[in-house]
């Protein structure tokens, strides 16, 4: 009780002017920063439960005045599209954040041990490809016509599978948890991948929260690998679907406007909000579960690349 | 590790490393042949650069033709403008972008209450966690001529509407503003970090001695920050060559009016892939840019060792 009344004095005393002009400059720039970015997702949601003829009327609202489902009813309306699009994107961001997370892991961890002489060689065999590349063009080739990527699967998920960076972040990460520990499992007779498995992976909860929100955003936001291997819409990927349907609106609203036709088959202002909205959604929601990790684990990351 | 010890491990013999080992190795095996497969066999690729590509004969098979597809480049002269575009736009993203993210960490340290910073905090990440396809659709829809939010504003005060769309001169500015709010609350995230590290006994002493909190924050967290602010930006100057290509490709959507100020090198090589004419040429686009980014991350490496070896790269 003496502590709290002691703090309390001393931050009244300490609040002089200086720190109220620094605290105000705080308080204003970031709450204005925190405005601009939060300020589109606002509007970009107010507009997809707006009635299609009060947009058109006057345009995006800043309150919200009507509210209407209509959008969200429409873009569900062809649900077989759209449930594709999810199921296909959902499964490929399960299936590839668990192998990625796995994947780096593991490496990181072989690659941590002090006792394992080619820890070196190896980790330069993968941090060279950092350094140099072949580019673009032999990667693309290579994929699709020796590897068969076109129209497949794979092409969404091999890709992103491996990251030399996330496995760096492991490596560090795993360097810092006591060698004592594995040591002692050892000595019980435990195998390499049992320490694995039952001592490293769960001793590094920060670092698999962020790899894993890092390979699930990366996941669930890919369009360009949909966009070089995919051309059979039934397996496209949602920010691929809605980059080709905001693509087709634009596309289908120029020829109706220059050929006088009705707009009755583009799709609508808010259709195209609340598509947007659907994209988006649930990757963002994952932030809250993880926040909790998310600085501890990028400062690892921020540190040794 | 000590000298002796080193050298004790590296005469540890082949076969008894495997033997112990083995299940270590047996962790290593995929990784090791994914990265095999998937970039040191397009490094061999770059072969590509100096043949005429054909499907049939593949990366190997297809005929040489020597620098042609070099002298294609040239003759084309889109590689100095895409060589400056991507140059400029990222000198442009790192000095902002490092202005930006320090200022915002030392300012989210000082405010006090914890519940506005969390939020401020998470909705400053927000723009990183959507796609670009997102964040071009957004664009769009503040910027475009007919119904975009800041036509209205401006019709609603009486003003004339601006085309972004028909005004290239306007997207230098667009791009930048897009991806300093794409990234920087992501970006603080590494100078708040470091900020929590600094010494808090330095900053008693000091309001000790008589400094305000303004002089604390030009004379203490700033010069604590300068190796990661110097670091940050050596490492990210090594991929100065390197364009953004999301960024471009769905903001600008191949518009011909917007070309010579949004064209970077990434973008460049994906137009000439896709034409499928032009795969070699593309490669050689490719090797020309692969090259530029080896030599800028040497050097920039070699800079951050002198300065402080613990965040060189290598």
């Amino acid at each position: 009780m003496d502590e709290k009344v002691f703090t309390k004095v001393r931050s009244h005393r300490r609040l002089s002017a200086d720190v109220v002009s620094l605290k105000i400059v705080g308080y204003v720039f970031i709450g204005l920063f925190a405005l601009v970015c939060f300020l589109p997702f606002y509007l970009i949601i107010i507009a997809s439960f707006t009635p299609e003829k009060t947009l058109i009327r006057s345009g995006y609202p800043l309150i919200p005045k009507e509210f209407s489902v209509e959008a969200y009813k429409l873009s569900i309306k062809n649900p077989e599209s759209i449930l594709r699009a999810y199921g296909t994107t959902a499964f490929v961001t399960i299936v590839g954040t668990i192998l990625s997370i796995l994947l780096a892991t593991m490496t990181g961890y072989a690659l941590s041990r002090k006792d394992f002489p080619w820890r070196n060689g190896f980790a330069f065999y993968f941090f060279f490809t950092t350094l140099f590349g072949g580019g673009l063009v032999p990667w693309y080739i290579l994929c699709t016509r020796y590897l068969g990527f076109k129209n497949h699967i794979h092409a969404l998920i091999l890709p992103m599978l491996f990251s030399v960076w996330n496995m760096i972040i492991s490596k560090t990460f795993m360097a810092g948890i006591p060698a004592a520990i594995s040591e002692s499992a050892k000595i019980d007779g435990a195998n390499d991948f049992t320490i694995y498995f039952r001592l490293m992976l769960p001793l590094s909860k920060p670092l698999v929260a962020t790899l894993g929100l890092f390979s699930a955003l990366a996941y669930w936001n890919d369009w360009y690998n949909c966009m070089l291997f995919i051309t059979d819409e039934k397996m496209f990927m949602l920010q691929y679907y809605l980059q080709r349907m905001l693509g087709d609106a634009e596309a289908m609203k120029t020829v109706a406007e220059k050929s006088g036709l009705p707009l009755t088959a583009v799709p609508l202002e808010s259709m195209k909000m609340a598509m947007t909205v659907v994209a988006t959604g649930p990757i963002v929601l994952l932030y809250p579960f993880v926040q909790r990790y998310f600085v501890k684990g990028m400062t690892i990351g921020a540190v040794k690349g | 590790m000590d000298e002796k010890q080193r050298k004790k491990m590296a005469r540890v013999p082949f076969k008894k490393v495997i033997k112990k080992h083995w299940m270590l190795l047996l962790m290593l095996a995929f990784p090791v042949i994914y990265v095999f497969i998937f970039s040191y066999i397009p490094m061999s690729g770059i072969i590509m650069a100096f043949k005429n590509y054909n499907y049939k004969g593949g990366i190997y098979f297809s005929p040489w033709n020597g620098l042609a597809n070099f002298r294609a480049l040239l003759i084309a002269k889109k590689l100095g403008p895409v060589t400056r575009n991507t140059l400029l736009y990222n000198i442009v993203f790192i000095f902002l972008g490092t202005i930006l993210q320090v200022g915002s960490a030392i300012l989210l340290n000082e405010i006090g209450g914890k519940v506005y910073k969390k939020t401020a905090q998470a909705f400053m990440f927000l723009p990183y966690f959507i796609s670009w396809v997102v964040a071009g659709a957004i664009m769009y829809n503040v910027f475009n001529y007919e119904r975009g939010i800041m036509n209205q504003v401006i019709l609603g005060i009486g003003g004339e509407p601006f085309d972004l769309y028909n005004k290239p001169g306007a997207w230098p500015f667009v791009l930048t503003f897009l991806k300093m709010w794409k990234g920087t609350g992501y970006g603080s995230v590494v100078y708040l970090a470091a900020i929590t590290s600094i010494d808090q006994e330095m900053f008693e002493a000091a309001s000790l001695d008589g400094a305000n909190a303004w002089q604390k924050v030009r004379y203490l967290t700033i010069p604590s920050l300068v190796p990661t602010i110097v670091t940050m930006t050596l490492l990210a100057i090594g991929g100065i060559f390197r364009g953004d290509f999301g960024l471009f490709y769905q903001t600008v959507k191949s518009s011909a009016l917007l070309e010579p100020v949004t064209d970077v090198i990434d973008t460049y090589v994906f137009r000439l892939l896709m034409s499928s004419s032009k795969v070699g040429v593309s490669a050689a686009a490719g090797l020309y840019q692969s090259v530029l980014c080896l030599f800028t991350i040497s050097v920039c490496n070699g800079l951050v060792k002198k300065i402080d070896p613990d965040y060189a790269l290598y």
